[in-house]
């Protein structure tokens, strides 16, 4: 059922974004693409790859801001992935049940085998986090790397998600939301970590560390 | 947003049918219209025709139109699930509805329920419709209190110019009916006049510092997108229509969907059968010209929050 579940274990697993610290090389996006291609969703398509029109499926992209004005103005890289939403309206308008947030940690996936790709899912998300996979004919968006985190054949190091075991400045962290004493909540407790477009009421998981205000003896 | 085809000729032709059927059974109820068979017939056949290929119309944009079956299973979360399965469950009302009317010419006893019926199931659907689009809060231009109205307001209001056509065409008509098109033009009209003037008016939904978190820094501008060519959420999202434009096209619409069908329906409904009839189908052919023009406007000017990522300044 694409009814929100209800008995939770209360554990959100998501990603913490430090947006001081991204650097923007893109590494994530390109890791999150090299990973997926692969993995749970896998493929992820690429049409005209090489030529005028390139185009594919990304779950994770990094935007680059400029905010404020003259010597005050700052560049901000952004990266935008899905927020893992505790009220996920993408899940509640699927007519299918294909799309669904699980139970046990949270996390929104999509059943490819009874997606209908309608795209109704696509135009629920305020933050562009679902792309449609035009040779499938399904929609496609990240997974956590549901495939990794839970991997025993991987070494425990590297059970975090693609994009954040390759981040190089370590802007990015994975862990339990709901847990409070983890360390990722005690990052967004410390550091003043905000949700994207809350007055929209989707309670995403992920939350953004803002940039540091500048350092005044430079 | 993207104005896809499919859809706009999916909510129009469908809006009509249950607009036509909604008439049918409300006369039929009232016993405002003989049951005559030939009207009955050709009524149900073309309402049934625009319902039908409107919902085949709306498949064609899936990824996946073999599992459209699948879609009737999460009615309990879902507007365009609830909406599947009122159209899918409609047909048993129609059906006995028509069979009646056409069959046995009556809309007495359990044939008045199932025309009663009928008038609900098709006021349903085409709630559930708006729905699907009233209940997404990504989409200021959808997310408010017009779009319910508006889409009920052009279902009847189509579907009474399809009906006034039919009266005329049987020589059955009433000035029960030409009141019942002179309403439904007028409302249809000032509903949508008002939610032109709340599109114009409504202040910006959420600001580009909100998508990004970033306004303490100051104005957030975009500097560098993540992709050189447009994707998927730029390319189903991202369509807009210069204000020029849709000044313009809102006028065009104004003539084809309400001015032209309604002085059409009405000014010639004392007129003799040579005038009167081809004025009511040149109205059909009118309103419905003007309606998918005015559901175009509907994608063409909603703004997706999504696109404050891509460099737009309002949402």
């Amino acid at each position: 059922m694409t009814q929100i579940p209800v008995n939770t274990t209360g554990k959100k697993l998501g990603l913490v974004i430090d947006l001081d610290i991204c650097v923007g090389c893109h590494a994530c996006a390109v890791n999150c693409k090299e990973w997926n291609t692969g993995g749970h969703s896998a493929p992820l398509p690429d049409t005209d790859p090489f030529g005028e029109n390139a185009e594919g499926v990304w779950f994770n992209r990094v935007h680059t801001f400029e905010c404020g004005d003259g010597a005050d103005s700052r560049t901000v890289h952004f990266p935008r992935s899905c927020m893992h939403c505790e009220e996920p309206a993408c899940v509640e308008v699927c007519p299918t049940g294909a799309s669904y947030k699980r139970a046990e940690d949270g996390i929104v996936l999509v059943n490819e085998d009874i997606c209908i790709g309608c795209k109704l899912c696509s135009w629920a998300c305020p933050y562009g986090a679902r792309e449609y996979d035009g040779d499938a004919g399904v929609m496609k968006k990240c997974t956590l790397c549901i495939d990794r985190i839970y991997n025993e054949n991987l070494e425990e190091v590297d059970r975090v998600p693609a994009c954040v075991s390759t981040c190089p400045v370590n802007a990015r962290h994975f862990g339990d939301l709901g847990d409070p004493n983890s360390d990722v909540s005690r990052m967004v407790e410390d550091r003043g970590g905000y949700d994207l477009m809350p007055e929209l009421h989707y309670a995403p998981v992920n939350k953004y560390l803002p940039p540091r205000p500048k350092s005044s003896w430079l | 947003m993207h104005p896809a085809y499919s859809v706009i000729i999916f909510t129009t032709f469908s809006g009509a049918g249950y607009g036509l059927l909604f008439l049918m059974g409300l006369f039929a109820a009232g016993h405002w219209i003989e049951a005559d068979r030939w009207f009955g017939f050709t009524g149900f056949f073309l309402a049934f025709t625009m319902v039908i290929s409107g919902l085949l119309s709306s498949t064609f944009h899936l990824g996946h139109p073999e599992r459209a079956w699948r879609a009737l299973s999460q009615w309990k979360s879902s507007w365009l699930s609830r909406e599947g399965v009122l159209a899918v469950a409609g047909f048993v009302p129609f059906g006995l509805f028509a069979f009646g009317w056409v069959i046995y010419e009556s809309h007495d006893g359990a044939w008045r329920l199932f025309a009663i019926l009928s008038v609900l199931f098709a006021v349903l659907t085409v709630y559930a419709t708006s729905m699907i689009y009233a209940t997404l809060r990504t989409i200021r231009a959808w997310f408010n209190r017009h779009t319910v109205r508006i889409y009920l307001a052009f279902a009847i209001w189509t579907g009474s110019v399809w009906f006034n056509m039919l009266a005329h065409l049987f020589d059955l008509h009433t000035p029960g009916i030409g009141m019942i098109v002179v309403v439904t033009g007028v409302l249809a009209l000032w509903l949508k006049r008002k939610y032109w003037i709340f599109l114009d008016t409504s202040p910006t939904w959420v600001p580009p510092e909100n998508a990004t978190g970033l306004g303490d820094l100051g104005t957030v501008r975009l500097l560098d997108a993540p992709n050189t060519q447009e994707n998927y959420v730029q390319k189903e999202m991202g369509f807009s229509i210069a204000r020029k434009h849709s000044i313009k096209l809102r006028r065009w619409a104004f003539f084809g969907y309400f001015l032209i069908p309604w002085l059409l329906a009405v000014g010639t409904v004392e007129a003799d059968p040579w005038l009167k009839i081809p004025a009511a189908i040149l109205a059909v052919v009118f309103v419905m010209a003007g309606t998918m023009l005015e559901r175009w406007l509907f994608f063409a000017e909603a703004k997706h929050t999504v696109m404050l990522y891509y460099g737009a300044q309002d949402s």
